[in-house]
Formats: structure tokens, sequence, C-alpha cells
């Protein structure tokens, strides 16, 4: 008899993650999928209230698990909760979404387990063992591999899930455990935050406007920052521009950089190198903007205009303003 | 200051990744190699620690025998000592088992010349993407460590430690000896100066077999995602296009 399956839900400071919807999803479908009962892991006491939300994705029970070192985020007291619950109700499978904290906590929880941890799956399936597909180079490979254990760690790739609601009149059972930790561990709980952007973000936006190499300059990205200000978007760049220093890193996209999925992602001046790519696929519709007809990012992008983007951009400001005026 | 970093010796991918006929691994008949982006960035912050407080740069690195090529680039950047953990097996060992090998040459290393007060690692490496050996490492070693980082501030013992999170910056303080999980961006990484390359020739690297068993995860095959094909609809060769543009924005409810 196999244990139940257990969904790391993220949130900060009691604010549900974006992610925590394609958590859920993933994990109620994995249930169902092999008959075990699904329960979400909510960390902290900050998190108690958000078990309704949990029901909305369909799972029917939520730990909430707490203790005075939870107060804040913290790899190692958050991976050692999740080890304390996995101890007392030996589940099957632990999985969560492969964002910066999803696969650092599950790799805390696996390390103090000394179980195998298969980060950014796109298929997991249980035959003889368990049999998952994950992906290598931020995407643009997959590597099959069977993982040898009964108890299957496993992050799922950020983006390849779709979230979806549970329709019907959903109830769950929230339980909340209290849970005994070390508080030396609290040596890597947040200390303090800064905070620097309000509202939307560069993973979260509906609009992306980005530039590459082609923009030709720092003072060149004042036309991208104009239109993505006007669509309620953010910029976004290319490694290549964050290598000349024309942008902050905090602006790449890219595998190394931040990974995107906006309704649209305009991309101006970008070759499309793998490593941009990758960071840019889960994108809803892509228009590329670029001299080159035959550049990646132009081939692979549902809709381009094959022109100076410094000439293209002011005339799509123009024509917005004027269709709003 | 001793410091240490583990970086990976890692296939230079132009816009296609081939995979060999056993299907275990990239194509690498034609491609060069470097040092994964998160861990050049390491090793510069290494360097620039050490030239701030003084110390040594010990890289480290599990690999093939041409691994050495990465060992003596980090020695024109920056690091001062150089070991190896061969692994000629013919591809990577699993997460599981690099981390384990990593463990025992750094409690190897430490019994030898003393405690490092800093461990780093790149966030995840370019090709297999475990997002793991560092945490493992750390908590084999019983040392606090913090992933994502892009800046690092050193007061006494004591490691201020910044990760960006999509609205801003969490900060985290780590007392030494710690382990941090380094991201691209914290630094722009030097190119070698004539002095580095001559140093990089010199340099002298300690190889360090260890014995260690597989983890439990094991490579099946690799293969190609399913590529989307995309017919790509040109709305205009000139800025006339404007108006197809907004066009499109609207249908998309974006304007």
């Amino acid at each position: 008899m196999m244990g139940e399956i257990l969904v790391f839900v993220e949130h900060d400071q009691g604010q549900l993650s974006p992610s925590a919807g394609e958590a859920l999803t993933a994990a109620r479908e994995l249930g169902e999928r092999l008959s075990q009962k699904t329960a979400a892991v909510l960390v902290g006491q900050a998190a108690e209230g958000l078990g309704t939300m949990c029901a909305e994705y369909g799972v029917q029970l939520a730990y909430c698990l707490t203790s005075p070192v939870l107060s804040d985020y913290g790899p190692e007291t958050w991976g050692q909760a999740i080890v304390e619950l996995a101890n007392q109700c030996s589940p099957s499978v632990i999985l969560s979404v492969g964002t910066d904290r999803g696969n650092e906590v599950l790799a805390q929880v696996a390390a103090r387990l000394g179980a195998p941890f298969a980060a950014n799956s796109t298929v997991v399936q249980r035959g003889d063992a368990w049999e998952i597909t994950r992906v290598q180079w931020g995407g643009s490979l997959l590597e099959d591999i069977v993982v040898d254990s009964e108890l299957l760690i496993a992050s799922y790739n950020h983006h390849s899930i779709e979230p979806a609601f549970f329709p019907g009149d959903n109830e769950i059972e929230v339980r909340t455990v209290g849970v005994e930790l070390d508080p030396t561990l609290g040596r890597t709980v947040i200390r303090d935050r800064v905070t620097l952007t309000e509202g939307v973000t560069l993973s979260t936006a509906s609009v992306v406007v980005s530039g590459g190499r082609g923009v030709g300059s720092a003072d060149g990205f004042a036309q991208l920052e104009e239109l993505a200000d006007l669509l309620g978007g953010r910029v976004g760049c290319s490694r290549a521009v964050t290598n000349n220093g024309w942008r902050s890193h905090a602006d790449q996209v890219g595998q190394t950089g931040t990974r995107i999925a906006p309704e649209i992602y305009i991309a101006c001046g970008i070759s499309g190198a793998i490593q941009h790519w990758v960071g840019a696929m889960a994108s809803k519709n892509i228009l590329a903007i670029n001299t080159d007809r035959e550049a990646n990012m132009v081939t692979k992008a549902g809709y381009a205009v094959i022109a100076d983007l410094h000439e293209v951009i002011p005339a799509v400001i123009e024509e917005v303003k004027r269709r709003r005026s | 200051m001793r410091v240490l970093v583990c970086v990976k010796r890692v296939p230079a991918p132009g816009s296609r990744i081939n995979i060999s006929p056993d299907q275990l691994n990239v194509d690498t008949a034609h491609l060069g190699f470097t040092t994964s982006p998160h861990e050049e960035c390491a090793l510069e912050e290494a360097a620039q620690i050490i030239e701030q407080h003084g110390g040594t740069v010990t890289v480290l690195t599990a690999g093939p025998t041409e691994a050495e090529e990465q060992l003596r680039y980090a020695a024109s950047v920056g690091g001062t000592d150089f070991v190896l953990i061969p692994n000629n097996s013919g591809g990577d060992w699993d997460p599981e088992r690099t981390a384990n090998a990593i463990t025992q040459a750094i409690n190897k290393l430490e019994a030898e010349d003393g405690q490092f007060d800093l461990i780093m690692f790149g966030n995840e490496s370019a090709d297999a993407g475990g997002f793991q050996v560092g945490v493992r490492v750390a908590v084999a070693l019983d040392r606090p460590i913090v992933n994502g980082i892009k800046g690092i501030e050193i007061n006494d013992r004591v490691f201020t430690a910044r990760r960006e999170v999509d609205t801003g910056v969490e900060v985290y303080q780590l007392e030494a000896p710690a382990v941090l999980g380094v991201r691209e961006g914290i630094n722009l990484p030097r190119y070698p100066t004539m002095k580095g390359r001559l140093a990089s020739k010199k340099a002298e690297i300690a190889i360090a077999p260890i014995e260690v068993h597989a983890g439990g995860q094991n490579k099946v095959r690799l293969h190609r995602p399913e590529e989307r094909v995309t017919e790509t609809n040109v709305l205009g060769e000139s800025a006339a296009a404007a108006a197809r543009v907004v066009d499109l924005l609207d249908e998309l409810g974006v304007l």
C-alpha cells in the first residue's frame, strides 16, 4: 500500500505564490492517475488561511506545518519541516513546482532523507519503478530517467502545467501539524527584504518587450521602455545585453535569467540563441522584430516584422496612442 | 579567507544541441567546452573576495581528464589551487554520486589544510540542471546554504547574501563556514590577462581519486522535445506594419 502524495505549495508571508495552481493541478492529476490521496503542504503559521484556495484545485487535504522557527522563509527550516511531516505520514511522492524555492526546498528534503531528487520533470509515471522525463539544458533536451527509490521526490518544470480549477463544491480539511525543529536551522531564514518592484514583474507580466544586441546601446532601450509602459508590461533583454552592461541582469530572459510566460513576447533585435529561447518559449505568443528574416527568433515566432526595430517601435507607440485617444 | 569553488565542464552549444548515437550524451564532436556560467561567476566572486580580504581560492571539479582545461582557465582568472576528481566513465555521475564525491574531497582537503570559510557552487549546471549538488554537500557537511545568490558582502565572519526575487531582494546572513549557490549576474567575469595565462600554464593540478557508489537516479536516454513547428506570420517589412502589430495586441486583449 503506497502512501499519499504530498505537494509543497509555495507562499510568501501568507501570500499564495503564482506557481501554486500549477503544483496543485499536477498533484491532483497524479493522484487520480495513481489512485492516491493528495495533500497540500503549507509551511508556517502564515499559511494557515490558504487551505480554501487549495480546495479550488480539487485537493481535499492540507497540512499546515507550524513552529516558532517557521516565521519566514528559510530553505533549511522549510526543508526539515517537510522531512518531519514525511517521517510521520510516509508519503509515496513529494512534489513541487521547479521555481527557485520549489527546487531549493525539495533538494533540502531529498538531501536530508537521503533520497534521489528529479528536478524540473515533465512526465511522472509509475511502472515497475518511477519513470520520469525531466528537462536538461533549460528545456532544449529531455532526459528519461528511472528513479530507484520507493519515495519519489520531484519538481515539475515551471510553466509546463496549465493550472486548472476543479469544478464543484470543493471541501478541504486543514490539519495543523506542530513540528519540532532544531532552532539552529534558523540560520538561513530571511533576515530582510528590499522591495524594488511594485505590481507587475517580469515573470508575471502579460506583455514583455525585450531587446537584444540589435537594440545597439543602453539608450536604445528607452523606446522599449515606453512601449512596455503603455501596455502595462515589463522590459526584458537577452544575455548579450547584460554582458554589454546595457541592462541589469534582473531583466535577463533566458536559461540563466528569468523564465517568462506572457500573453505576448515582443522580441526586438534578438537572434534567439538556445540559452535565450528556453527562457521565452513558454510565451503564449511571440512577435519578433528583426532585420534578419533567418534569425532563430523570427523562424520560431508566430508573428514577425522584418524591419529595423528603431523604426517599428516608435510607429507602434504612435499607433497605440492614436487608437486610445 | 579560504574559499572553495566547485565548477563543471560543460559543452558550449551553438543554436542546436545534438545527441550522441547511444542517446546518453550530447554529441560534442564539433563543440568546444566551457565552465558552466553560474560557476564562472562564482569563481569571479571568489577572486574578488581574496583580492579584498586575502586568502586562497581552491577550484574543484569532478569530471573527465579533459576538465583540466577548465581548472587551467580558473588559474588564469584568479584561482590559486586546483583539484580534479577523475570521472572517466564517459558521462556525468548522477547528482547524489557527484555530491558524495565532492563531500569526500572537501573532507580530505580540510583535514590537510583547514576548513574552508566559504564554499561556492553555481545555482545549477547548464547541462544536467539537477539543482541539488550544492545543497547535498552543505547538508552532508552540516553547513548553511542558500541558493540563487546575486550579491555577497563580508563582515567579519558573516556573509550577507542577496537573492533576487520577482519583486525585489531577499537578504540572508550566514556565518562562516557557509555554502552559497551563486547565480549569473552577481558580477561580470574578467577575461584572462597575460599574467593569468602564464599562471594557467604553471598551475599544478591535484588529482583526487574517490570511490563513490551510484545514487538512485539512472539515465535511460536523452531526446529532443517535440518541436513546435511554427508558421511565421510576417506582419510587414517596414514601420508601416505598426497598424497590424496593434491589431494583434488588440486581438490578444493586451492593448
